[in-house]
């Protein structure tokens, strides 16, 4: 810092550009890596070794584990589990549809429409946050209560007749169904669905749409030709930021579901804190990260988003 | 096929647009002839770009209607009306490569096979090669080509160019000029060009349209509004004019003699805009290459019947072509002279005395209740102040 107060010595040739940066100067990326780095090998790399290693390991809580090297959990795991992986992914999956859905009409109308609202809305969408996760959550569970007013809406308008049919509800309850267990968590990620659109909507130049029209498109055809196609790196961010955390959640499982809606999540956690059965649930949660991994691969393959500006 | 057929002209009659208590175009009445390369010349915020994109149909005319040919288009939507644009830095389509930007309207008028067209379109814009590249890899004169190649190929009946050489340097504007004259020519559908910039609009149009605070002050040809301004504002923008504030004196045939301080001078009636009543006020004007220059020694060889003005040599600059003077003169205070350089009159230095003579015939009159200095750099300041005192 000394030469900060120090007049550069006059005669001294100006330092040629193309030079790289010498001594300390080279260092600087890496000081600034550092900090993020070591937290995410205390954090994240140290707890997945761990958990890797406890997943391979046999014995029990009074004997203690060891490490056998014993993979036949996994296949113990997942063929005992399947039917809450498979529904993990299908409860996903639906939420973000419904996200995707619901979220684009707004985040359009946000970056395009909302003129001098565009602030304020933009908040609304995140002003959920200010409140816990688990209270909005179990606010849910009272919106969806039996014989409440939305249940009874449902029920008149025979909406329920055909959510019956489809097997999502159970007779005149909408909680500790698959239906109460989706729209919890398309009402959690939301937000991450709309601000990634949003995000990709508002770069969009708007001339690109005048240019669409002047070239005989309709503007439905602008939308399917230009916008969406445009919006396509949001489109794939939401739908990730959506996905993920929520085929591993277990809160609205558990808070607005039953037991014939558990997730792989809700079978994570009772596998680590009721049953102590650590050797499964590590195993269960590799299983998990694999597979959503090879889906998030397939899903960036196709839609290409590398191919996009 | 959207053909051209006779009677293409645009018309627009009693178009205006105005935003709240903002008007950026007063009613105007245009008749663009089908086939012509037309210009709208304006500063920036003059209403023309308003203009070409209610004939585009981007923006709802406030009055009056706007017809191509036989039809009235006022009411129709951009995407259903026979009229394309290049747009002010081009709009193309990042998504798609050179050749679907290309035959992008082609496709949303449901025609199957572009191939053929698409190719000859690339062709004509000199852009065979490079249709399988994304706009982003291409140079800005190759987008400015590739925008007129998307906009022509639907064979519109106006093409409309909303300042499309913009965002080039000054070699490829130039060339590219030439270029969209060219294809104006080979192709004979009607150009209407925006821009700011009064070499290009001389350079390429047929018809100029000069416009100024949302009104057409000044429409004709290049030459004809170059040499016969009607306005302190057109004698300004469109190259530069010295005015010299004078009173009417008398007639003499056709002529018109004035007086600027003790000086007399001569200019023909028909080049007159301005009521010419005796003892009223008169805006002499007069282009600074058509001027000579001779030094005060050499006065008696100027032949008699010239119009001549003394004054002092303020400034000189080299210019290459040209010696551009700056004469301080006691009925101009800032004279511009442009001197081809054939023969150098060394003589001629800062602080010389002068005698300024021209042809009374290049003279031209405008009405002295405008700003002399409407349409000049730093006009808004000036045009404003004057606005205020009218």
């Amino acid at each position: 810092m000394s030469t900060l107060t120090e007049a550069p010595p006059p005669l001294a040739p100006p330092a040629p550009e193309q030079k790289p940066p010498r001594g300390r100067g080279r260092l600087v990326p890496y000081w600034l890596l550092l900090p993020g780095i070591l937290w995410l090998l205390v954090f994240f790399l140290m707890p997945m070794v761990y958990q890797a290693s406890t997943s391979v390991q046999t014995g029990s809580l009074e004997e203690g584990y060891k490490v056998t090297w014993h993979f036949a959990t996994y296949w113990d795991a997942l063929a005992e589990y399947w039917p809450q992986f498979l529904r993990s992914v299908l409860y996903a999956g639906t939420a973000t549809v419904l996200c995707l859905l619901l979220g684009y009409p707004l985040a359009y109308l946000i970056a395009f429409r909302a003129g001098r609202w565009r602030n304020v809305v933009l908040i609304l969408v995140i002003a959920p946050f200010f409140t816990s996760f688990l209270i909005r959550t179990l606010a849910w569970k009272t919106i969806l209560s039996d014989g409440g007013p939305v249940v009874g809406a449902l029920n008149t308008l025979h909406v329920l007749d055909v959510t019956n049919w489809l097997g999502i509800t159970a007779g005149d309850r909408v909680l500790a169904t698959p239906l109460a267990v989706v729209c919890g968590l398309t009402y959690n990620f939301l937000p991450f669905m709309i601000l990634p659109l949003y995000t990709s909507l508002e770069r969009i130049d708007p001339r690109l749409h005048e240019a669409a029209g002047d070239l005989y498109a309709r503007p439905s055809t602008t939308f399917r030709k230009v916008t969406f196609p445009l919006s396509m790196p949001g489109v794939v961010s939401g739908t990730l930021l959506t996905f993920i955390p929520a085929s591993g959640d277990y809160v609205n499982a558990e808070l607005l579901g039953s037991t014939d809606t558990r997730m792989v999540g809700n079978v994570i956690q009772t596998q680590f804190l009721r049953v102590l059965d650590y050797p499964t649930a590590a195993a269960l949660s590799f299983i998990l990260m694999a597979a959503i991994l090879i889906m998030v691969t397939l899903y960036i393959r196709r839609s290409g988003t590398e191919d996009l500006v | 096929m959207m053909t051209t057929e006779a009677g293409g002209d645009v018309r627009l009659s009693g178009i205006s647009k105005t935003y709240g208590s903002f008007t950026a175009v007063h009613p105007l009445d245009l008749t663009v002839p089908q086939g012509s390369f037309f210009a709208l010349l304006g500063a920036s915020g003059c209403g023309k770009t308003t203009t070409l994109r209610m004939i585009a149909g981007l923006e709802e005319p406030s009055s009056g209607t706007v017809r191509l040919g036989e039809q009235d288009v006022t009411a129709l939507p951009p995407y259903k009306r026979p009229v394309n644009t290049v747009f002010q830095s081009y709009a193309l389509f990042p998504h798609l490569d050179i050749y679907e930007n290309v035959a992008f309207g082609l496709r949303r008028r449901g025609i199957k096979s572009v191939k053929k067209q698409v190719g000859e379109m690339l062709e004509l814009v000199q852009l065979g090669e490079q249709a399988r590249k994304k706009p982003h890899q291409l140079s800005g004169g190759q987008q400015q080509r590739v925008a007129v190649a998307r906009a022509l190929i639907n064979h519109p009946k106006v093409l409309l160019l909303d300042e499309p050489l913009g965002a080039l340097d000054l070699k490829l504007r130039r060339q590219m000029q030439l270029e969209l004259k060219r294809i104006q020519t080979e192709v004979g559908i009607t150009f209407i060009h925006v821009t700011h910039d009064q070499e290009e609009a001389m350079t390429m149009a047929d018809t100029v349209a000069v416009m100024n605070a949302g009104r057409v002050e000044q429409l004709g040809s290049p030459a004809d509004l170059y040499e016969n301004p009607r306005s302190t504002f057109v004698a300004n923008f469109l190259g530069t004019s010295n005015l010299i504030e004078a009173e009417v004196d008398t007639r003499k045939g056709d002529d018109i003699v004035v007086k600027a301080g003790d000086c007399k001078l001569t200019l023909p009636e028909s080049r007159c805009s301005a009521p010419t009543t005796t003892g009223g006020e008169l805006l002499v004007g007069v282009r600074p290459e058509k001027i000579s220059l001779a030094h005060a020694d050499d006065a008696g060889g100027i032949p008699p019947g010239r119009n001549r003005i003394t004054g002092k040599i303020a400034d000189s600059s080299f210019i290459g072509v040209s010696t551009q003077y700056v004469i301080d003169s006691p009925v101009c205070p800032e004279f511009e002279v442009y001197v081809q350089n054939i023969d150098r009159d060394t003589r001629l230095v800062p602080g010389t005395e002068v005698v300024l003579h021209w042809n009374p015939a290049h003279s031209f009159g405008l009405d002295a209740s405008q700003s002399p200095l409407a349409g000049t750099t730093g006009a808004a300041d000036t045009q404003a102040v004057g606005e205020e005192a009218a």
